[in-house]
């Protein structure tokens, strides 16, 4: 018992993340209101950014941004700068998780033009009445 | 990396993500959100990742808010859930 606790305490971080990501995974699915459900996809996407950002931290790391001359004269000590990878690549995953919000708003424009609701029952309801 | 500042940071993203799903009015629910990606920015600020937290704060917090309060004066502000 005490070694599954110390277990959960030492990556409390992770258990945090995986919360937060089924916070917006229920808003997706279990929200009618569109704009939440859009609400809850950012959540989720942040949520994985932020998990793969937190893998290239490091204990006592600095940012990785370092003196030119230091460098060149010679190896650089990898346990005091972060590993800046992951930042890279998630810095894509935030522009294009906008876009997408962009697209899914002007989406939702179109849907409210022709039906006049964002509740998407009674988007349904209407669809199948027609 | 401060794990007090860490922790105290992750708790406060988990309760502006459950006020954002919860609250009804969706202006409220927009704004709640531009908080909870400043909180992730400095949550990202804190781990090192400045270009990223640089990101988020100008996308994120602002751009993605301006997006969805447009959208929202455009159609309607009230939400059933």
């Amino acid at each position: 018992m005490e070694g599954i606790v110390a277990e959960i305490m030492a990556k409390y971080n992770y258990w945090i993340y995986v919360v937060l990501m089924m916070i917006g995974f229920y808003a997706m699915i279990g929200k009618r209101n569109l704009v939440k459900k859009l609400l809850g996809m950012n959540i989720f996407q942040t949520s994985i950014i932020l998990f793969f950002v937190s893998t290239g931290a490091k204990k006592g790391g600095s940012i990785p941004i370092l003196d030119k001359q230091a460098a060149l004269q010679g190896a650089v000590d990898v346990n005091l700068v972060v590993n800046p990878l992951p930042h890279v690549l998630m810095l894509t995953a935030i522009v294009v998780g906008v876009s997408v919000t962009g697209v899914a708003l002007a989406v939702m424009l179109r849907i409210y033009r022709k039906y006049g609701t964002l509740e998407e029952d009674e988007i349904l309801h209407k669809i199948e009445t027609e | 990396m401060i794990w007090q500042l860490d922790l105290f940071l992750l708790m406060l993203v988990v309760i502006c993500a459950l006020a954002t799903i919860t609250v009804k009015d969706l202006l409220s629910a927009t704004i709640i959100f531009s908080a909870y990606s400043f909180l992730m920015c400095l949550l990202w600020a804190e781990m090192g990742a400045v270009d990223v937290a640089f990101t988020e704060a100008t996308v994120g917090a602002g751009v993605s808010t301006i997006f969805f309060i447009a959208a929202i004066f455009r159609t309607t502000r009230r939400s059933k859930d």
